[in-house]
């Protein structure tokens, strides 16, 4: 029997219309643990970099964790992995919600999707039967909507729903899959569902699954239960409140706004609004909020409240959470109000909250610039709220100018030429981030904006604090009970952290410790990421339920494989170097590893260099961020590393020639 | 032997609609304590708590299993409460052929909330942690049951049927069934 896991991946071929089940090894499960690992492994042996992101050969796959459906608390996330039309390297895109479980629940870990079908449809997945029906009839329907009609049709009104809308039927380059209160929004994967041709996966499971060691497993989830509360009863001091608690940013919670309107970027990731959040605005705002948010909602098994139910006077509901609440309200220059009103839209169009305001900010900024002008804009009205709704609906429509701002800012720009490229200012390998814009560099922000190949900050960052307290003696109360390190140095790296002077940034901590930070940190979103856990109690917050010393004892409990620390993180080691092995085949260098080039005004080009260079050598890259011979055969991936030969990639024998070696080569 | 009073416990578990967040703990924790072994299985189908979950609507309504009915009813509810309508049966305990609630996926055996006797309280109430679910017990002391009320019970229900159906229908159904036992 397996344990944890299902067994079986449901296999769907697109083009011919045919399904099977698909008994998977347990051997895999072991080496890549499951969701993100075992997606990598599944793109890594059968989408070779010469597949385009359109082509039928790409995989769409939607993946359980390993833990989905067991009672560890917040474990819940469906990973979805494909190759991202917008940056062309693999995008794993994650949504929490109630889908992955209701999945195990039906008997399978993934579903993989390949092909493309000839008319529109949607998979059905009721326990063993499974069909493919047609879509035809909900073409163009909005994506919650979509799922309100299929439940209905169907009959069940438990089943679980992922359905994408009209940008993603139209390849919006930013489109997300939408799931009730969760959405994988980020790399365009909705754009690769509607290639596909699937309007909607719906699943309804009443099936078990099993736990090898049920006592001890249910005593580590009764410890991670208590630890919740008595985290929810004692937020960490001194630290802004969207990073004292645990859970995603309690954006739907919180009234007080005035870091995010007064830190984060306005319009097009430009302009910085101090002294914005004024008593007059603060009230305007926690109005709207009131009188939109109906209830305060979770994910399936977790007991923050992370999501709301959000119903503006007139418009649909539907539900919202963390930082969309803000993303259209500051690229629009507008209030809360408009915010969550073009958000409902946004929602049912099925639109990446991060992408699209910055894309239609970016287009106005190039009509007031004139790279555009207003023939490229016809009808457009004259307020700007209208024209953020018809810059929306032309994108998700693909007409006129939304057909070309569809592929997001970086393709756009290139398009449209003419200086446009300066205003696609704030990508990571093409994909737009966070609106931020800071004074002085931060050498692990460095890092992890340089490296994290979800490109997306949020999913690499947590664990570590953000900055130092400015006194030695609070910061030494920090480290009292922060169990979670997985090494008593990174205390000291901490305690001797100091906000000004010698020990402080973008010096302190050192470049050494730098790597420790930043490869900690990324370790555990990759392990989150390979469980189905939400980093909302684990790898974002500080002091989160769970880490590295309490993981290992989940796994083994779960699915009776032997696991501790060391396997674990060697684990995690090898399906990360996976996806960036993926990511190197299709072309990924050391050249694309560097945050906007205007993220930080203050640069550090030797420091930084110095902190790249070494941060390779740590992960055992060489020095063009190329997983060396050596490493990968240290990983059991001797595999990649033929692959890397054959392809030219690396050189048989030597641990690929850095570029200095090779300098130095072509001088003799 | 009539007024004879009686020690009696009474569980009841609160249910504040308002507090539900729609995470379904209660029926995970459900399924697991009542697999077997304890906790080595895991599918709210087999829960004896159920959620009524509409997030659009803002419906959040947990009910419990309780008792097994052989018949579906003969007439139907629908409620209305705070502009908002809820599904026939909605909150209706019974495990009734009308519906797959409250029934063993596989074999279609009724399911029964048993307060998870045993322990100190049902884990669906432990794992709320924001008290939609609270358990209340009083002792409440009641009157012992007669055994001469319930014949004549017996005798009221009969005669009901007997106006409804005539005495001699009553008379063969009696027979047909004795046949039968």
């Amino acid at each position: 029997m397996r344990y944890a896991e299902t067994g079986y991946n449901l296999e769907v071929d697109l083009t011919r219309g045919n399904i099977e089940k698909v008994a998977t090894n347990p051997k895999e499960t072991e080496l890549y643990l499951g969701g993100l690992g075992t997606n990598a492994k599944i793109l890594w042996d059968r989408v070779p970099p010469e597949i385009e992101p359109f082509s039928p050969e790409n995989l769409l796959i939607f993946s359980a964790g390993l833990l989905c459906g067991t009672p560890a608390t917040g474990c819940n996330r469906t990973i979805v992995t494909t190759i991202s039309p917008q940056t062309k390297l693999m995008a794993f895109s994650m949504m929490g919600g109630f889908f992955a479980p209701e999945l195990k629940y039906a008997g399978y870990d993934k579903v993989i999707l390949r092909g493309k079908s000839p008319n529109l449809v949607y998979l059905w997945i009721n326990n063993g039967k499974v069909e493919l029906r047609d879509a035809a009839h909900i073409k163009g329907k909005g994506a919650i909507e979509t799922a309100e009609i299929i439940r209905k049709e169907l009959k069940q009104p438990k089943a679980q729903v992922a359905a994408i809308g009209l940008a993603g039927e139209n390849r919006v380059f930013f489109a997300s899959i939408e799931q009730g209160r969760s959405s994988a929004s980020r790399g365009g994967i909705g754009a690769v569902m509607g290639d596909k041709g699937v309007k909607a996966i719906v699943v309804r499971g009443t099936q078990d699954i099993h736990v090898a060691k049920p006592a001890e497993y249910m005593d580590l989830c009764n410890e991670v239960m208590q630890y919740i509360q008595f985290r929810n009863d004692n937020p960490i001091p001194g630290v802004m409140p969207i990073l004292a608690g645990l859970g995603s940013p309690q954006e739907m919670k919180v009234h007080d706004e005035k870091w995010h309107t007064e830190n984060f970027m306005w319009g097009n990731s430009r302009v910085r609004r101090k002294g914005f959040w004024t008593d007059e605005i603060a009230g305007e705002w926690m109005e709207t909020l009131d009188k939109a948010r109906t209830r305060l909602i979770s994910c399936y098994n977790c007991p923050m409240t992370c999501g709301a139910t959000i119903s503006m006077p007139g418009l649909p509901t539907y539900m919202m959470k963390c930082f969309t609440k803000l993303t259209y309200t500051m690229g629009a220059f507008s209030n809360l109000d408009f915010g969550l009103k073009i958000a409902q839209r946004a929602t049912e169009y099925g639109v990446d909250g991060f992408s699209a305001p910055q894309v239609m900010a970016f287009a106005l900024e190039l009509l007031e610039n004139g790279i555009l002008s207003d023939k490229d804009f016809p009808d457009m009205p004259q307020d700007n709220e209208g024209r953020f709704y018809y810059l929306l609906d032309k994108i998700v429509r693909r007409e006129g100018i939304g057909d070309v701002l569809a592929d997001g800012t970086h393709w756009a720009a290139e398009a449209i030429g003419n200086g446009a490229e300066d205003y696609a200012h704030n990508n990571i390998k093409k994909h737009e981030q966070l609106p931020l814009k800071l004074s002085m560099l931060n050498p692990i922000y460095f890092l992890m904006y340089s490296t994290g190949e979800k490109m997306n900050i949020t999913q690499i960052e947590g664990q570590f604090p953000q900055a130092p307290y400015p006194k030695r003696e609070h910061r030494e109360a920090f480290v009292k009970d922060w169990h979670h390190v997985p090494d008593e140095k990174f205390k000291q790296y901490f305690v001797d952290w100091e906000p000004r002077g010698e020990k402080s940034m973008p010096f302190y901590p050192t470049v050494d410790m730098c790597c420790d930070i930043v490869d900690w940190q990324e370790k555990m979103h990759y392990i989150d990421d390979a469980l189905g856990m939400c980093a909302g109690l684990s790898s974002f917050p500080l002091k989160p339920p769970y880490h590295i010393h309490n993981y290992p004892k989940f796994i083994s409990a779960a699915t009776g494989f032997d696991m501790d620390e060391a396997s674990l993180s060697q684990a995690a080691k090898r399906y990360r170097t996976l996806v960036r092995a993926i990511n190197i085949r299709r072309g990924m260098r050391r050249k694309d590893d560097q945050p906007p080039k205007n993220h930080w005004k203050k640069r550090f080009p030797e420091l930084e260099k110095e902190l790249l260079d070494t941060y390779y050598r740590f992960k055992g890259w060489n020095d063009d961020g190329i997983p060396t011979q050596a490493s990968l055969h240290e990983l059991g991936l001797d595999y990649v590393s033929e692959d890397f030969v054959k392809r030219g990639i690396l050189t048989e024998g030597e641990d690929a020639p850095s570029k200095v070696a090779a300098a130095q080569q072509e001088t003799k | 032997m009539k007024g004879k009073k009686e020690k009696k416990t009474i569980k009841t578990i609160k249910i504040d609609v308002d507090k539900c967040n729609g995470c379904r703990a209660c029926e995970m924790i459900c399924s697991a304590f009542h697999a077997e072994p304890k906790y080595s299985s895991n599918n709210p189908a087999r829960s004896r708590i159920r959620i009524i979950r509409e997030p659009l609507r803002d419906l959040y309504v947990p009910v419990y299993a309780g008792e097994y009915a052989v018949a579906e009813c003969a007439g139907r509810d629908k409620y209305t409460i705070d502009g908002k309508e809820y599904d026939e049966c909605s909150f209706c305990r019974a495990s009734c052929p009308s519906r797959d609630e409250f029934k063993e996926p596989d074999s279609g055996l009724p399911l029964k909330c048993d307060m998870c006797e045993g322990e100190e309280e049902p884990l669906c109430v432990k794992w709320c942690p924001h008290d939609a679910l609270i358990l209340q017990q009083r002792e409440e002391e009641g009157e012992a049951q007669d055994p001469q009320d319930e014949l004549e019970n017996l005798e009221i229900g009969l005669e009901a049927l007997a106006d409804k159906y005539g005495m001699e229908k009553i008379k063969d159904a009696v027979a047909r069934i004795s046949k039968k036992v």
